[in-house]
């Protein structure tokens, strides 16, 4: 454990050093509070609009924020060679991947926190309530959905050598994964065979990121969700991305360094 | 006198990227011993197998066959790093860094206690003359800097085995002279050094033994004085001739000197 907390220091010291944090928080809160401050068709429920976008804006910024984050720290290690006096010291390759998870896991969360704060003050300010419950729920929730990502982005960092073409692919992914994954079992049922046996095998074996996704019940200001489904994703999400990082420390452990 | 590195029939191979060839070997045959407190000159032309030896010694690569250890460890078991520095070629830091945090992490993997890890860095950044920049991050560094920055996290764990890998490479002379010296004040500490390097000159200075390979196997291996006595010139003309180049000198007359 001290080898891993040890490479999540530097990883959490690079992105507070980094600008794009502070560019994507700074984005955030101008986009939102222009938009606040316009008085769009004498409309008294413009909040809601304005909180959805708020949301989809950290959404937005949080997937940046990890996936750049994380699909950058091998192939960086390896560019300027780190990677060489790093494991030449008495720590292993899965200490390392497990490190850099870790590091860009607790950084998003830093990061996260400090969006969802922007976003509680935002709409206390336009509300009379505050549902504190609701929104450490949407904070949790959203973060370990980004364990996730992450975990994917280090696996792709492992697979495909330029960190440029991992961020697309796993942009893409995500993306795809988010707006499609959740309905390809609805879009299964009006197939034929063999593409609504495919289309529902590919839905069970895709992450259920949309899981994760409560900002309808933050925008609508609805109860958060029980104790057990709530659980449930949190042991999902951590069950998942260990199978993402079980899966790229066999691909790292294996990888011939030169 | 104890054995340090310890290298028996070592075989690497490599997968080809010719076409119609499977494999391409990198090392063959290759057997050595290096004594505790020797200085040992590992070298050889480009793509002889030195770094490929040295990458099987850090434990970056399997041989294909035959064994290597290090204090009588098999380098594939991570605690064989344990006692050991390793300064790679032309390798950049973590630039977000300063050299004090750089040491500070990598002290961390080797375990050092605090108080005495914080001791260590005072006196390695003595050494190295970067004491009134252990604040600065490792970006504005210049490429002599950068490279005493090396061998500082190389000394952290007060190592008994160093291995450099052309450790003056790309230096000018001053910042070669204060790697050199360097070098000789830890071969007064009685450290043990596996050093590979182009610079000839330097190594006929500094190593007590060297060896000479060539297209992966090894061709020469002596005293600097048994080489140059038995080839009748000095050690660039013995380099010269042993990898079989043939604009190579002969022999020096009696008196002549160059």
């Amino acid at each position: 454990m001290n080898n891993i907390l040890a490479v999540s220091s530097v990883v959490m010291r690079e992105m507070y050093r980094r600008k794009d944090f502070y560019v994507l928080l700074i984005l955030t809160v101008l986009i939102t509070l222009i938009l606040g401050s316009v008085n769009l068709f004498n409309d008294s429920n413009i909040v809601r609009y304005l909180k959805e976008i708020c949301l989809l804006l950290i959404w937005v910024s949080s997937l940046v924020i990890a996936i750049t984050t994380s699909a950058r720290q091998i192939p960086a290690e390896r560019e300027s060679r780190t990677i060489f006096p790093l494991l030449a010291k008495p720590i292993s390759r899965t200490e390392v991947l497990l490190g850099k998870f870790l590091g860009c896991w607790l950084a998003s969360g830093v990061a996260l926190v400090c969006f969802y704060l922007f976003f509680g003050l935002i709409s206390a300010a336009r509300e009379s309530g505050w549902p504190l419950g609701s929104y450490l729920q949407a904070v949790t929730l959203h973060w370990f959905m980004l364990a996730i990502v992450i975990a994917i982005a280090l696996l792709g960092s492992l697979v495909f050598a330029a960190p440029s073409s991992n961020n697309t692919i796993c942009f893409v992914v995500i993306a795809g994964i988010l707006l499609i994954g959740r309905h390809l079992h609805k879009v299964a049922v009006g197939m034929e065979q063999p593409s609504r046996g495919i289309l529902t095998v590919l839905y069970f074996l895709l992450p259920q990121l949309g899981w994760f996704d409560v900002r309808e019940r933050i925008t609508h200001n609805w109860p958060p969700l029980d104790a057990g489904p709530f659980l449930l994703a949190l042991v999902y999400a951590l069950v998942t991305a260990s199978v993402f990082l079980f899966a790229a420390s066999w691909v790292f452990n294996r990888k011939r360094l030169q | 006198m104890a054995t340090v590195i310890n290298i028996s029939d070592l075989r690497v191979e490599y997968p080809s990227r010719e076409l119609g060839s499977k494999t391409t070997v990198a090392v063959d045959g290759l057997s050595l011993d290096v004594q505790q407190g020797q200085i040992f000159g590992f070298l050889g032309p480009n793509g002889a197998g030195k770094t490929t030896t040295m990458n099987v010694l850090l434990g970056f690569v399997e041989p294909t066959a035959g064994s290597a250890t290090i204090f009588g460890v098999n380098v594939t078991d991570k605690s064989a790093r344990q006692r050991l520095g390793y300064l790679p070629e032309l390798t950049y830091y973590y630039k977000f860094l300063t050299p004090e945090e750089l040491l500070r992490f990598y002290g961390k993997l080797f375990r050092i206690p605090k108080a005495l890890l914080e001791k260590r860095i005072d006196e390695i950044l003595g050494m190295v003359e970067l004491q009134e920049a252990r604040k600065r991050q490792i970006k504005t560094f210049s490429k002599g800097m950068q490279q005493r920055a090396g061998l500082a996290q190389a000394l952290i764990n007060d190592p008994d085995l160093l291995i450099l890998d052309e450790p003056t490479s790309g230096l000018d002379p001053i910042g070669r002279m204060k790697v050199r010296q360097i070098i000789q004040r830890l071969k007064n500490e009685g450290k043990t050094i596996l050093f590979s390097s182009h610079e000839l000159g330097e190594v006929e200075t500094i190593c007590d033994r060297v060896c000479i390979i060539h297209r992966g196997t090894l061709r020469e291996m002596g005293t600097v004085q048994d080489l140059v006595a038995r080839h009748q010139c000095n050690l660039e003309q013995v380099f010269l001739r042993v990898v079989g180049y043939e604009g190579a000198a002969p022999h020096r007359p009696e008196g002549v000197t160059v």
